[in-house]
């Protein structure tokens, strides 16, 4: 098969094909981390979960049918056929614009993030490392700062436009609480950039940049920055938690204290687009964590994609290695995701003025000493 | 395609911020400065300044017009009626208006527009992170810190006028 002839196709087409394939795989990936979620609940919680659910034809299979019915596998097909048939109301009392839009606001931010986070590489007929990437922009980092901030609107609307009192604090919170950390986040990232862009390099703030800073070869060019700059990996950690509106920092919606937060009013498919959308925050999050701190696509510290490749003979051959680049990414963005909910059913829900505390009062010090820190360290480096 | 381009977002630019000033509702008024704010930010990647673009999109898209929301919900729950101008809001509309007209026509007028095309090779100054940040802290050095100096001064104001001081007790 020769897959040379897809390079003919003109440009806008193979964007096109190349977007359609990222979001083909990530809404299914966050639809069925809503399932994953609940099957790691129940497995924590020590009970068994979703398990009763199959498709009528499949059940007649011997072995297979039980145990794909006992993990929960079809229990997504079930929950997502009740969203789409499900009656979806829009209850009297809300400003109907403003509602309807609240969860496609959710979606498009989401969506549109994972365009410019590298999910692998290869090797090209010229012998150079190339990103498997739907935009490779110098400005990398920051366009995922901005476009996902951009998902605080959909929070914010659709807690006042449904019009009733605990949406409103849901997004009175919500709105609060994003702000607060998207500056702990921001300067948190400083230190890894500030390393990448030593003195005489054109400078950019490409995610694959930094993720080949981490494949050169020598003990501080191999090593991950997880282990260089541990404080700018946890307070990246912990902003990140509250980006995206996880446990412990799930305040928007705290169903102890507000019902239901923002989302109160909404049901069936509306209230799924919410879910999907944190979902792929998460997984766009945790894409981002993996290429800043663990090495991207680098199977082990101080191992580069190229030596395997080399190792492995697959210098020539783009698909394999590309392939293969893409498993370990997802592998290590799959564990984030586990991570995530592993933390939800670990640690309590902090209380708001906990929240407010912990991202004014701890992190943005914190984070701000660490930049400090590092750029003083790494001024006296550059000197030497 | 970049004219059409450029027409379609500076209508978007120009009409939703007219709709700002004009629209009843706060929260309307909010969202339809979110767009005009894209708007410029398109305008800007149009320009090839991509940074400028972003940041715009990340500061004040991102947390400026959402602090305005959170405000705006904070403050009055149900978005609120805007009362009619008054007479001293329009005069000081007119003259800024007036102005901003005066000081487009002077750039138009003596301004030089440089006709000839740039090579390709030099690339824009917003476009490229590395020129953007020599030009700040070089050429634009002093007004970058006269800007950070006055949103200092800003900040400080901010905490004086929001904390109630009663007694000398309060001041620590």
């Amino acid at each position: 098969m020769d897959l040379s002839s897809y390079f003919d196709l003109p440009l806008w087409l193979r964007l096109c094909l190349q977007s359609g394939a990222v979001i083909a795989v990530l809404f299914p990936i966050a639809a069925a981390c809503s399932m994953a979620e609940r099957k790691m609940a129940a497995w924590i919680q020590g009970r068994p979960g979703p398990n009763r659910t199959i498709m009528p034809l499949l059940a007649w299979i011997p072995i297979l049918a039980p145990l794909l019915q006992r993990l929960g596998l079809f229990q997504l097909a079930a929950d997502g056929g009740k969203f789409v048939f499900k009656e979806d109301p829009i209850p009297g009392h809300v400003n109907k614009l403003y509602f309807v839009l609240a969860p496609i606001l959710a979606m498009i931010p989401a969506l549109t993030t994972v365009s410019v986070v590298p999910i692998g590489a290869y090797f090209n007929h010229l012998g150079t490392l190339v990103p498997i990437v739907l935009a490779n922009v110098d400005v990398g980092l920051l366009a995922v700062f901005a476009i996902s901030s951009l998902g605080v609107y959909s929070l914010i609307l659709a807690g006042w436009a449904s019009n009733s009192k605990y949406p409103f604090l849901g997004g009175v919170r919500a709105s609060a609480q994003l702000i607060s950390y998207e500056l702990s986040m921001t300067l948190s990232v400083l230190p890894v950039f500030l390393w990448v862009n030593a003195p005489g390099t054109p400078g950019s703030l490409s995610l694959f940049d930094v993720v080949q800073s981490q494949s050169q070869p020598g003990f501080w060019g191999g090593m991950w920055f997880v282990f260089l700059m541990p404080v700018s990996a946890f307070v990246f950690l912990v902003a990140l938690f509250a980006e995206t509106n996880r446990q412990p920092f799930d305040m928007p919606e705290s169903e102890a204290d507000l019902v239901g937060g923002f989302h109160t009013e909404y049901g069936a498919f509306k209230w799924s687009l919410f879910f999907v959308a944190e979902y792929c925050h998460m997984i766009v999050g945790s894409a981002v964590f993996v290429l800043l701190f663990l090495g991207g696509w680098n199977p082990l510290p101080w191992v580069p994609l190229s030596s395997v490749a080399e190792w492995l003979g697959w210098v020539d051959n783009p698909l394999l290695l590309g392939v293969l680049a893409i498993v370990l990414f997802l592998g290590k963005v799959f564990f984030f995701i586990f991570f995530f909910m592993w933390v939800r059913w670990t640690l309590p829900r902090f209380r708001y003025d906990q929240v407010m505390k912990i991202g004014w009062q701890k992190l943005l010090p914190l984070s701000i000493g660490n930049l400090i820190v590092y750029a003083l360290a790494i001024a006296l480096l550059s000197r030497r | 395609m970049a004219n059409i381009l450029f027409y379609l977002f500076s209508a978007i630019t120009l009409g939703t911020a007219l709709l700002v000033v004009t629209s009843k509702n706060a929260v309307n008024s909010a969202m339809f400065f979110l767009l005009s704010l894209t708007g410029t930010a398109s305008l800007f990647v149009l320009l090839d300044a991509y940074l400028l673009a972003v940041l715009l999109v990340l500061v004040y898209a991102g947390a400026v017009v959402a602090l305005f929301l959170f405000i705006i919900m904070l403050l009055d729950m149900q978005g609120g009626n805007r009362k009619p101008f008054a007479r001293a809001t329009m005069a000081a509309s007119v003259i800024a208006a007036g102005l901003l007209v005066v000081g487009v026509l002077s750039f138009l007028k003596r301004g030089q527009i440089i006709t000839a095309p740039l090579s390709e090779s030099t690339p824009a100054v917003g476009a490229v992170l590395k020129l953007y940040a020599s030009q700040l802290f070089t050429t634009y050095l002093l007004p970058v810190q006269v800007v950070g100096f006055l949103l200092l001064i800003a900040m400080l104001g901010v905490i004086v006028l929001s904390k109630r001081f009663e007694g000398l007790g309060d001041i620590k």
